[in-house]
């Protein structure tokens, strides 16, 4: 177990330096703009351009700057500084993380509760008018892309705009530290608008597997030692989780996807929102830095789901 | 023991599944008895409805959306129209069930113990630990080495045979008045099926339980049952005490199932013999005898009237659904024992006496 772990933990790291690489392929090595004419400022003289591009290191050879940056990440997690605003990404990041992390932690817990809660009705009350509409609503919003959902909701139901204002519309998020109760209604929309997807897939997911489960002959092994009809769900359920913990992990990626999506429509200022502004202005380190996070979160997140997995399953432990 | 009320009696059991296709008739109209101590046999081919009249004794059908008619009086009480909690307080604790396959019948993910452990306080109110103590106690008791440590394990660490043995545990734990065995020694290798069904009969005469054992296999049943019920498609044909099944049997099917199964004390070169054809649709099952399309001795008629399973003249307990006369059944019988085919059968009953 400890060196499945172990192994994990190596291959992980490993994934980073690739996605480092591949960052740096597409963000340095494919022509998107000159770092250092933007840095400049208006008319800058050539002799500043050149200065700027040595302080940057961009006049080294590609493979030392890479070399460069890898060793900067890895020993000092330093992310290197904005091009464009000469503030150190590490920082930028630190600043935004908090509203990131409201926003996914939240609509992750909604996503799971809700989809697991019911995917888990559904399946018990197959072929109702509760199944029905929850597998139909479901359709939809698997289909819906979030940053449309997140606009239809805003023009519904936010208090500048809405056609029924009941919650604080876009840009209206505040840290949880300066007023809970306005950090929580203003994150109200984007949770739910986040989770939509996820949520839908979940509950489609549980459905389908708990149906399954609860064909199995174990199932009946429990109906017939006499068991009450709560423990032998419970013990379906227990069998179908092994799936759905599975794509919680994949969702991860999903979910950090949407919440930029979701951070520009709400106007959070999050990680995403920062990402979005770093693309529209060609800021390669921040754009690393972000891309960096994210892949680290998916890849902690997958290691955590298997480590999760073995422990869900005896039938995988020692294998 | 006969004379007194039986612990288990079945009477005109029917149950009906909807299906896309039509309405299964997966029991149709069967009544047998089991008494106190005693092992009935139910034997019949995949679809005979053996493995649904059982499930339907425990309740377990009722969620299906079955329609279930008839009586199946245990101990007295109606268990078709017992209410689902009532039935739920036998379920494993006055009638258990074990299963044909061992391993996908336990749960995966749950230690051994604890599905013993669960079993008991489903019906006991006593502590986790009791419960543990007296599963531990079971999986001593039927003959798994170092029970406590075992039920600590998990079903894919053990083997096949420990776990039927782990199976059979569990449906003991309440000391059930009525073990419904289904096909428990099908999923094993021979010479643990022999140890299981030893460890049954072992089991039965120490805890005075009656046991139904269901099964294709006619060799469980010539080890285990006192008494035997044939089945075909969804009712019974045939059944009286297990030696007479076996020397004097009265249906077709039943010599069909006897001359189909490979003895050692046959001669290699006689041929086996098998049932011609598969079985019946349970939508729409054959009209009159629901075995004439596949029976070498059916007559025309045979296809129009429904045979009643009525008592053998010289021995009212063993009864048969046959429209053959009697005296042609015991002159095909005793051809088909003296090695020949069912034609030549057919042919020798011809010439000594008069088909009908």
């Amino acid at each position: 177990m400890t060196g499945y772990i172990i192994r994990r933990l190596l291959w992980g790291v490993a994934l980073l330096v690739i996605v480092c690489a591949l960052t740096f392929v597409v963000f340095r090595i494919f022509p998107t703009g000159n770092p250092a004419l933007m840095r400049a400022g208006r008319d800058p003289t050539p002799r500043l351009v050149a200065e700027i591009e040595r302080v940057l290191g961009l006049g080294k050879p590609l493979t030392v700057q890479f070399w460069d940056y890898l060793k900067n990440v890895f020993l000092h997690f330093d992310l290197g500084y904005s091009y464009y605003s000469g503030e150190s990404v590490r920082s930028l990041i630190a600043e935004r993380l908090p509203a990131t992390i409201s926003l996914t932690v939240g609509a992750a817990v909604l996503w799971t509760l809700g989809g697991l809660g019911i995917g888990i009705l559904s399946a018990l009350r197959r072929h109702s008018l509760l199944d029905r509409a929850a597998m139909g609503t479901a359709l939809v919003l698997v289909s819906a892309p979030e940053f449309w959902l997140g606009l239809v909701a805003l023009f519904l139901f936010a208090e500048d705009i809405g056609k029924w204002k009941i919650f604080p519309g876009a840009g209206s998020y505040v840290p949880i530290t300066s007023d809970p109760w306005k950090w929580f209604t203003s994150l109200i929309m984007p949770w739910f608008v986040l989770a939509s997807g996820a949520a839908a897939v979940f509950a489609r997911l549980t459905r389908g597997s708990l149906i399954e489960t609860m064909e199995e002959d174990y199932i009946r092994t429990a109906r017939a030692k006499g068991l009450p009809e709560r423990q032998v769900v419970r013990q379906g359920v227990r069998s179908a989780f092994n799936p759905i913990v599975t794509l919680l992990g994949l969702e991860i990626g999903t979910l950090l996807g949407g919440a930029l999506l979701i951070e520009v429509v709400f106007n959070i200022p999050g990680v995403g929102k920062l990402a979005y502004s770093a693309l529209l202005q060609s800021d390669f380190s921040v754009i690393q830095g972000t891309v960096l996070l994210a892949a680290m979160f998916v890849i902690v997140a997958n290691i955590v789901v298997d480590i999760a997995y073995a422990y869900l399953d005896p039938r995988v432990r020692y294998s | 023991m006969s004379a007194a009320e039986p612990l288990l009696r079945v009477e005109d059991l029917r149950v009906e599944f909807p299906s896309e296709d039509g309405v299964v008739h997966a029991v149709d109209g069967i009544s047998y008895q089991v008494h106190r101590g005693r092992t009935l046999g139910i034997v019949g081919e995949s679809g005979s409805g053996k493995t649904v009249s059982s499930l339907t004794t425990l309740g377990l059908t009722r969620r299906q959306g079955a329609s279930i008619s008839g009586r199946i009086l245990f101990a007295g009480r109606d268990l078709v129209t017992l209410p689902e909690e009532q039935l739920r307080a036998i379920r494993g604790n006055d009638i258990a069930m074990i299963f044909q396959d061992p391993l996908s019948a336990l749960h995966p993910l749950y230690r051994v113990g604890r599905q013993l452990a669960e079993a008991v306080r489903a019906h006991q109110d006593v502590s986790k630990a009791t419960a543990r103590a007296s599963a531990v106690e079971l999986l001593g008791l039927v003959g798994i080495p170092d029970p406590a440590r075992r039920a600590e394990e998990y079903p894919h660490e053990f083997s096949g045979g420990m776990r039927q043995r782990a199976m059979i545990a569990m449906a003991l734990v309440n000391e059930p008045r009525l073990l419904i065995a289904d096909e428990p020694t099908t999923a094993l290798d021979v010479t643990v099926q022999a140890q299981i069904l030893a460890l049954m009969e072992r089991l039965q005469r120490e805890l005075g339980m009656a046991i139904v054992i269901i099964t294709h296999d006619l060799g469980v049943v010539a080890e285990m049952a006192d008494d035997i019920a044939v089945m075909y498609a969804g009712r019974i044909v045939e059944t009286a005490a297990a030696p007479l099944v076996f020397s004097e049997p009265e249906h077709p099917y039943t010599w069909g199932l006897l001359k189909s199964i490979p003895t050692l004390d046959r001669p290699r070169e006689e041929d086996l013999v098998p049932i011609p054809g598969s079985p019946p649709s349970l939508i729409h099952p054959p009209s009159g005898c629901h075995f004439h399309p596949r029976c070498p001795y059916a007559q025309p008629e045979h296809s129009r009237i429904d045979p009643l399973l009525v008592p053998v003249p010289t021995e009212p307990s063993h009864q048969v659904a046959c429209l053959l006369e009697g005296d042609e059944r015991r002159r095909l019988w005793a051809a088909l024992r003296a090695g020949r085919t069912p034609e030549q059968a057919l042919a020798d009953a011809g010439e000594t006496g008069a088909l009908a």
